[in-house]
């Protein structure tokens, strides 16, 4: 049987209503294992449901539950669409427990091919479908790289190396059982081991910065000496994100001050009240306030005066900047330019927030920082960072396995089965899939042989 | 005219001759020398992990060696039995002059199988079709089919320090020709490189310096027709010694006079990463004190004992300073040198599931020829030549194991999708469904495939299904008996100990406790079991979970290896597919879905763009 697929299949923008669009012969059943509203196993097809996305007690979402069953769907398999008008973090939310409970996450153009394999598609499109297939791996390929900041890919490898030590070593014991000086895994071994990954995992979890960004945007500060123009660059950002929100129909989403969001992603300014208060005081808020503004910030927007040569406190704030994602932002290019930057490897955006220029480039910038124009506005999104948290959550699901075992005290090579499945899991995050790791490990740290 | 031909008497060739002529085919083995059917060349013992699990699944399609091993056990114990049931395995100590002794003369009472004492030196093939063999005195002997397990008898050599002699393993005569011309018509030659230790006097060693390592007490049989010929008593015991600090040193003044370690410096041969050398191992773990070694009994009939753990390739004087280096070894008469061997395989890739060659039709090949070591491995792959090229002749499709039906399967697979870099050997961690792959389970997996090939003969199927019957009614009499909290009961239960019950409970929940076995169960019970069939119970009672789980994975790639590619795809006519994928893919034509997604290099986009592309041209075909 194939796998029960799952992705959003609506851009991501804020207000406007996410559709989830799950295909696959289990569908109904998992659905269901996080539905409240009518039993969805005995109503009809092609009908639509009012309830609730549940994580066990707690409510996600209000949505609209579409039911379609096989075979007179775009799939041809049993297809459901939840419809959820939660924003961004919430539809992530939704599609994570979808994903946690038993749902693959789909491959790019998975919807489209299986459509195609099952005979909905004729055979013209066929060709369209290959394209669409390689084009989106690779985006989808660079984007999960990219989105896996170093940090994490580094804990992930550590916990896979822990893992790899203490699986090669229980396999060299199945393997070459009558070797005595071979030191033997024991429960104990095991316990200790596993309290420190499910630990990780947990920290891994909290940590991971892609999860973040989606979830609770990019924090984003704004920096610069007094009287850059800082608070009027803000404002232009934020005009025009009520503009656009406005637009749309059906928005319900109150705007908090300060968020604005690109394409689906959130930016949340930090100290916005702020930025107003000392540039409408022209106060100088000093390097040190800058700096601490720095060290929390996801993104950085330096400004600077094109009509102002640049002073010794702006060059020092401008080595720091450099550690984090960061864009320039030469303001009033409308004046006289005096500016002359030092050479820095930091994108450039010229500006003028008077005459309403650069905004869009400054827009188009920071999509490109975070790869956000990688994320497809009209077909299925791809998200990795969902995909990556569910399986660091199926993970976790595998942990407690492993201390159920334990705690029963089943044979080891047994609770390998769930210390495997953790190594694979986490390989899949990282993109390894070497089938001959474990092997090359055994042979390598274990001297056996006749 | 024979139908089918095998080359080579070993372990491989043995499965092969006997399945064929049993399946009524007319068929000629043919060996370079009749004493060394069925020989085992290096160490004296049959089954280990994983390898003991292939024993079993042989005897449970209708092969010969657990039933062979089984009359000539020197010695034999479960490995892993304080572990979970899916690692146990049987090794057991073979008897070197018995096993053959048997194996030949099943071989002789064998109906349509004839032996002949020559060697093969070239193949006849027309349109890339076997048709015969050619012997080395010219002679021609026509076939359909030909079965080539030579071991490691192509162009071998013998290296010991700085000689390399050109011949086989016990000085016999190696096949100078038959792997050029296996070039010649299409087959890429790999080489090879294993080894194998001294053997020792028994008479010259101080056992008393030594720790004894006894058989189990309990009998056990590999094969399935569960008979015993041995008395445990009898077991004949294995030692075991550890190497000294000279020995070590001995190794690395001496290390450069190892054929390996520049002895000989034109060694092609890829070894074995499983079963190193001791001069691999004092180099690579060098800071390790002591590595253990066994000394293994050959034989009841000659006073060989094998140094497990001791291969090298030193000369022969450094030899004999590292074995009398050995406590218990000071006085040892070295019987026979430790030796290095080199030989010719062929590139496994170059076979089919069914390991008939993509090369020559009705060719097929089994064991060290395809780059495995091992005997178990050996024979699995000439049960199942044999049994497809019978197939074959018979217009039926061949017999493929699936890897979550036996380490056959696995086996086969690896060869055939995955290829080898050096010598192949089993290990449980190679197999991904290893809890469905189970020693005690072998006959549930495979009978069914040994009756409808043919080797099964109906007295045996019956009882297979008769076991398979009560199996079914005990786990069904287990669901539905309850046990109630009452006195007696719960007084029971506080002596295994387990926590006494608060309401009623079906003996198959009762049996799922960890601490509870099912002679407990028979407490409440009156049944009438064997411990065979009580070991299945409990297995699949106890693991259900795990189980449930293992099938489910296993379904998916069921799934995936019925979705079928035909023979003749185009891989270049498939737009966007990587060009490793595609190369890999057309040399290793797989044959399913499944299979490709296996082959290292294809990944899951490049299968989707197989997948799409087979909807377009096969419309009508697939699905």
């Amino acid at each position: 049987m194939e796998d029960t697929i799952a992705a959003i299949s609506t851009a991501l923008g804020v207000g406007a209503i996410s559709i989830i669009r799950i295909s696959g012969g289990e569908a109904i059943e998992i659905v269901s294992k996080i539905w409240s509203g009518k039993d969805l196993s005995t109503v009809p097809s092609h009908t639509i449901h009012y309830g609730f996305i549940k994580d066990g007690e707690e409510k996600i979402d209000e949505v609209l539950v579409s039911i379609m069953k096989a075979p007179k769907t775009f799939t041809k398999e049993d297809v459901i669409e939840i419809n959820s008008h939660g924003g961004i973090a919430t539809t992530n939310r939704v599609l994570e427990l979808l994903l946690t409970n038993g749902c693959r996450l789909a491959e790019p153009g998975e919807f489209t091919k299986r459509a195609f394999l099952n005979g909905r598609i004729d055979l013209i499109e066929a060709e369209g479908v290959m394209d669409l297939i390689s084009a989106k791996t690779d985006k989808s390929r660079s984007l999960a790289l990219s989105q896996m900041t170093g940090n994490v890919s580094s804990m992930i490898h550590d916990l896979r190396k822990r893992l790899v030590s203490i699986i090669s070593n229980i396999e060299v014991n199945i393997d070459y059982p009558e070797y005595e000086d071979i030191e033997v895994v024991t429960i104990e071994n095991i316990k200790e081991n596993i309290a420190y990954i499910q630990a990780e995992i947990k920290r891994i979890l909290s940590r991971s910065e892609t999860g973040s960004i989606i979830k609770e945007g990019i924090k984003t500060a704004i920096v610069g000496k007094p009287n850059v123009g800082k608070s009027s660059i803000l404002n232009r950002l934020l005009e025009e994100e009520k503009a656009i929100v406005t637009d749309i129909a059906g928005t319900t989403r109150d705007i908090v001050e300060g968020d604005i969001a690109i394409d689906g992603i959130l930016l949340h300014m930090i100290d916005t009240a702020g930025i107003r208060k000392t540039e409408d005081i022209v106060e100088n808020i000093g390097v040190q306030k800058s700096l601490e503004w720095i060290k929390k910030a996801d993104l950085v927007l330096y400004v600077f005066n094109n009509n102002e040569i640049i002073t010794e406190e702006e060059k020092e704030l401008l080595e720091k900047v450099t550690e984090k994602p960061s864009i320039i932002i030469v303001n009033k290019t409308d004046l006289e330019p005096k500016l002359e930057l030092p050479n820095v490897d930091i994108p450039v955006i010229y500006m003028s927030a008077l005459e309403n220029k650069g905004v869009e480039e400054l827009r188009n910038e920071i999509k490109k920082l975070f790869h956000l124009e990688e994320i497809e506005q009209n077909d299925y999104t791809y998200l990795s960072s969902a995909r990556s948290i569910s399986l660091l959550k199926q993970c976790l699901q595998a942990v407690e396995s492993v201390i159920e075992g334990v705690s029963q005290e089943l044979p080891i090579d047994m609770i390998e089965i769930d210390l495997k499945n953790i190594w694979n899991l986490l390989g899949e995050i990282i993109g390894e899939t070497y089938s001959n790791e474990l092997i090359d490990e055994m042979f390598s740290r274990f001297c056996l042989g006749k | 005219m024979y139908e089918v031909i095998v080359v080579g008497g070993g372990h491989a060739g043995c499965e092969a001759a006997l399945a064929c002529a049993r399946k009524g085919h007319k068929t000629l083995l043919v060996t370079g020398n009749i004493k060394n059917i069925a020989d085992m060349p290096c160490n004296p013992s049959i089954g280990g992990s994983a390898k003991g699990i292939v024993v079993r699944e042989i005897d449970a399609l209708g092969g010969e060696m657990g039933r062979n091993a089984d009359k000539s056990l020197l010695q034999i114990k479960m490995l892993n039995s304080a572990k979970g049931p899916a690692v146990q395995a049987l090794r057991a100590q073979a008897d070197k002059i018995t096993y053959p002794k048997n194996m030949l003369k099943t071989l002789e009472s064998t109906s349509n199988l004839e032996i002949r004492e020559t060697l093969v030196e070239d193949l006849i093939v027309e349109d890339n079709k076997i048709k015969g063999v050619v012997l080395e005195d010219g002679e021609k002997i026509s076939c359909t089919s030909v079965i080539l397990t030579t071991g490691t008898y192509l162009k071998a050599d013998i290296l010991i320090g700085d000689t390399r002699t050109r011949q086989g393993p016990h000085g016999e005569r190696p096949s100078n020709h038959l792997s050029d011309k296996l070039r010649e018509y299409g087959f890429d030659i790999i080489r090879l490189k294993t080894g194998t230790p001294q053997r020792i006097d028994k008479n010259s060693i101080d056992f008393s310096k030594t720790q004894v390592e006894n058989g189990d007490s309990c009998y056990h049989t590999f094969s399935f027709d569960n008979e015993i010929y041995y008395k445990a008593e009898d077991q004949v015991p294995c030692h075991l010694i550890y190497t000294q600090p000279e020995t070590h040193q001995i190794i690395r003044d001496n290390l450069n006079k190892s054929s390996m370690y520049g002895g000989l410096n034109d060694i092609k041969g890829v070894g074995p990463r499983y079963c190193p050398s001791i001069e691999d191992k004092i180099v690579r773990f060098a800071d390790k004190e002591r590595h253990q070694l066994f000394l293994e009994p050959e034989s009841l009939y000659y006073d060989d004992i094998y140094i497990q753990g001791f291969s090298t390739s030193m000369p022969k004087d450094v030899q004999e300073k590292m074995v009398h280096s050995l406590p218990g070894l000071e006085n040892a008469k070295i019987l026979k040198y430790a030796y290095a061997i080199e030989y010719d395989a062929i590139d496994s890739k170059q076979l089919k599931q069914s390991l008939e060659t993509k090369v020559v039709e009705n060719l097929y090949t089994a064991g060290q020829i395809n780059g495995t070591s091992g005997y178990e491995e050996a024979a699995c792959q000439g049960l199942i030549a044999g049994i497809n090229a019978s197939l074959k002749l018979e217009g039926k499709e061949p017999l493929i194991l699936k890897r979550n039906e036996a380490y056959i399967g696995v086996l086969i697979d690896d060869l055939v999708t995955k290829g080898i870099i050096d010598p192949y050997r089993l290990l449980t961690s190679r197999a991904e469904y290893r809890l469905l792959l189970r020693h005690d389970n072998a006959d549930m997996r495979l009978r069914e495939y040994g009756y409808q090939v043919g080797l099964v003969p109906e007295e045996k199927y019956h009882k297979f299904l008769e076991k398979k019957k009560k199996i079914e009614e005990v786990i069904d009499i287990l669901k539905n008996t309850k046990i109630t909290p009452v006195a007696d009961t719960q007084e029971y239960l506080s002596t295994i100990p387990t926590t006494p019950l608060k309401d009623g409970i079906t003996l198959y929940d009762l049996l799922k406790r960890p601490e509870v076995s099912f002679s407990h169960i028979k407490h409440f019970i009156d049944l009438d079991t064997s411990s065979e069939i009580e070991e299945q119970v409990t297995v699949s009672i106890k693991y259900e979970g795990y189980i449930a789980k293992a099938n489910k994975e296993a379904l998916k790639m069921v799934d995936l290896d019925n979705k079928k590619i035909p023979a003749d795809i185009n891989y270049d006519a498939i737009h966007n597919l990587a060009s490793e994928a595609k190369q890999k893919l057309k040399k290793i034509m797989p044959t399913s879905i499944g299979q490709a997604l296996r082959i290292s290099g294809v990944n899951p986009a490049d299968i989707s763009l197989i997948m799409v592309y087979l909807k377009k041209e096969y419309h009508h075909e697939s699905k």
